[in-house]
């Protein structure tokens, strides 16, 4: 067994562009501050010192224009991987995403495909507000010829986005700021892990969570704790939102009879509403409980931590949903969350204790 | 002028003539079942500009296409096809006359979302840059989407990376039915491209041998590294919008200035200013009769495409 090796996930993601450009001449990246000396949280240091200024750049305030510009690229042969420091920014090139990249191989007759990578970053905490957190993944969902990718786990994203720059077509890369500091063992190999393919983190027989991004780093800590409660929760860690691994859901639902979804963005015509309606359409009879679905609620991120303390669902909020599912007295919960030491002293803002900000 | 040019661009000019008006002739069949927005009028800047350009130069454009797609080299039974919706059009029937592609002439393709595509044909030379291959991308705009924040933003980028873009602005003074003093204020689109560092000028856009000459100026300026250029040539929707059409009934813009405009037929002109033989523009007309004949032909006859396309997974590549 080759020896563990603990990174976090923005070093993961890093190593993933760094090992893509080396094997491939024709990937390049480029994004606002992208050679920076903070390379995008740390998942661009060292590129354009290693590759040079022709294959990492940094651009102007033009992302509609930059999007447009990575599309030529691809479509020249190119593998662009364009970074927007928040998903935020990146709405001002839906046009370029939404009407260009994801139909130009369909509209054209399939003659040209976009091998395109568009990384936003998501978020959650530190005050960032209504406009530096959104979570729109059932946005970019909605629309064919998109990918929409969402890792939790550092190993996954290392995968997952070696696997979406090789991929033919555009893939939204959503990338959860929480995750960029969450640590995990992650291979130092040149390795892919499928797209459109789910992960079960937690194996279980009474409930199945459903989640992504940085909801399913909670939900495993949910399920974790609820067996101190006795219950058996399976947690499925999407990874992937476009395509959606429809099969290993419907399996899992199949064995447990009950499902929760847990999502990072509002419910209102999101990826909760959308599982849930594949499970029930299907067969309602595998299911024993109603579903139910974890979202946030449907209007803007406030900033103040005074706010976001009621506005963000948690560990506790996912554990008396399962409680509330089955049926089960959630009583405890508070008190088995206080004894956890892991727990201890984390403000609800911060991905860790460590985190100090400002951004 | 060099030997030939004339003729090639008279042939062009009025194959797209002649296309479009029978375009407009048949459009009421209703067996073109897409929005049609025809060239007529405007021909000369398409017929010029290509003219000016080799093989290995790319062209995009927007959703007026059709001149642009005909003078890069497009095949003309695989637009045709395509706009009436058959397996055999430029895009199987997925994109109609908005949607025109022909990888082999570089036509690249056109969109009908106005400033879409220019970022794109600037890509295609950023692409080229890094791969240090020398083509130019030509991008056909209309004054209209000077109005758009991606031209501007498209001419910066360009001009910073010393991009080989050519842009060329036709403009007929029309968005739809909104003129264009309606639209920006009395200043010249060229100060916008020279302030972004651009070479700019302007031209007759109904004289194909001044389009002509101007384009290989420009692109003299843009193969030796000079920098990307926009070039803006005043010309003359004669149709509608977007139809078969004359609408000049509508009232957005008086019968006296579609008149004068007409006076200044970019057919005509070239025909005076090639000195051609009546022998001569005959036999090219016989010609492209029996051309576009054949491709009408072509299309009517061809297949719808088959029901088992309506299938997502053509939304992505394998």
């Amino acid at each position: 067994m080759p020896s563990k090796r603990v990174i976090t996930g923005a070093a993961a993601i890093q190593e993933a562009i760094d090992q893509s450009m080396a094997k491939d001449p024709n990937v390049f990246v480029v994004g606002e501050g992208v050679p920076d000396p903070k390379g995008v949280f740390g998942t661009t240091v060292g590129l354009r010192e290693k590759f040079g200024k022709n294959r990492v750049w940094d651009m102007p305030l033009s992302e509609n224009a930059m999007t447009g510009a990575a599309i030529g690229a691809a479509i020249s042969g190119m593998k662009p991987i364009l970074v927007h420091q928040r998903l935020d920014f990146a709405l001002l090139s839906l046009d370029q995403i939404i009407n260009n990249a994801a139909k130009w191989f369909y509209m054209f007759g399939g003659q040209q495909s976009v091998p395109l990578v568009i990384r936003m970053v998501i978020g959650h905490g530190w005050g960032q507000g209504a406009q530096h957190s959104q979570n729109l993944q059932a946005l970019f969902a909605h629309i064919p010829g998109l990918k929409v990718v969402m890792p939790s786990q550092p190993a996954d994203a290392k995968g997952l986005l070696i696997a979406s720059i090789q991929d033919p077509n555009p893939v939204i890369f959503l990338e959860h700021r929480w995750i960029h500091s969450a640590v995990g063992d992650v291979p130092k190999k040149f390795y892919t892990t499928p797209i459109g393919k789910a992960n079960i983190t937690h194996k279980g027989s009474d409930i199945t969570i459903v989640s992504s991004s940085y909801m399913a780093l909670e939900s495993l800590r949910a399920a974790q704790l609820l067996a101190k409660l006795g219950i058996s929760a399976e947690v499925i860690d999407l990874r992937t939102i476009s395509p959606l691994d429809e099969t290993s859901i419907f399996r899992s639902v199949r064995k447990t009879g009950r499902l929760l979804v847990v999502d990072s963005a509002w419910t209102n015509g999101g990826i909760a509403g959308e599982i849930i309606t594949r499970v029930v359409t299907k067969d309602m009879s595998i299911l024993k409980a109603m579903p139910a679905r974890i979202g946030l609620p449907n209007m803007p991120t406030p900033s103040s931590p005074g706010l976001t303390k009621y506005y963000y669902p948690n560990l506790e909020t996912i554990m008396k949903s399962v409680c509330d599912v089955l049926r089960k007295d959630a009583s405890s919960i508070k008190k088995i969350i206080a004894e956890d030491p892991s727990l201890q002293s984390v403000p609800h803002d911060v991905p860790n204790a460590s985190y100090m900000g400002p951004f | 002028m060099e030997g030939g040019h004339s003729e090639k661009m008279y042939e062009m000019l009025l194959r797209i003539r002649m296309v479009e008006e029978r375009i407009g002739e048949l459009y009421a069949e209703q067996q073109m079942r897409c929005p049609v927005h025809l060239s007529i009028g405007q021909e000369a800047v398409a017929a010029g500009v290509c003219e000016a350009l080799g093989k290995k130069d790319t062209v995009m454009s927007g959703h007026r296409a059709h001149a642009h797609y005909l003078a890069k080299g497009g095949n003309l039974k695989k637009m045709v096809a395509e706009i009436y919706g058959r397996e055999t059009g430029c895009c199987m029937g997925r994109g109609g006359s908005m949607h025109l592609v022909d990888l082999r002439a570089n036509f690249i393709g056109s969109t009908p979302i106005v400033g879409g595509t220019i970022p794109i044909a600037m890509g295609l030379v950023w692409a080229a840059k890094m791969k240090k291959e020398k083509q130019v991308s030509v991008i056909f705009l209309g004054e209209g989407t000077t109005e758009e924040g991606v031209f501007h933003e498209s001419l910066n980028f360009a001009a910073l990376h010393n991009l080989r873009v050519l842009f060329v602005c036709e403009n007929n003074l029309y968005s739809v039915y909104t003129p264009l003093k309606e639209r920006q204020s009395n200043r010249p689109r060229t100060g916008i491209a020279k302030a972004n560092g651009l070479y700019a000028d302007v031209g007759d856009g109904n004289k194909a041998l001044e389009v002509y000459e101007k384009t290989q100026k420009a692109l003299q300026h843009i193969r030796s590294d000079r920098g990307p250029a926009f070039l803006e040539f005043s010309t003359y929707r004669w149709r509608e919008h977007c139809g078969p059409n004359y609408d000049n009934a509508l009232g957005y813009r008086t019968e006296e200035e579609f008149e004068l405009w007409k006076k200044t037929d970019p057919l005509v002109q070239l025909e005076k200013a090639g000195k051609f033989t009546e022998e001569y523009t005959v036999s090219v007309r016989s010609r492209l009769d029996k051309e576009i004949a054949e491709a009408f032909a072509f299309a009517k006859k061809s297949p719808y495409p088959k029901k088992s396309e309506i299938n997502p997974r053509l939304s992505y590549a394998e």
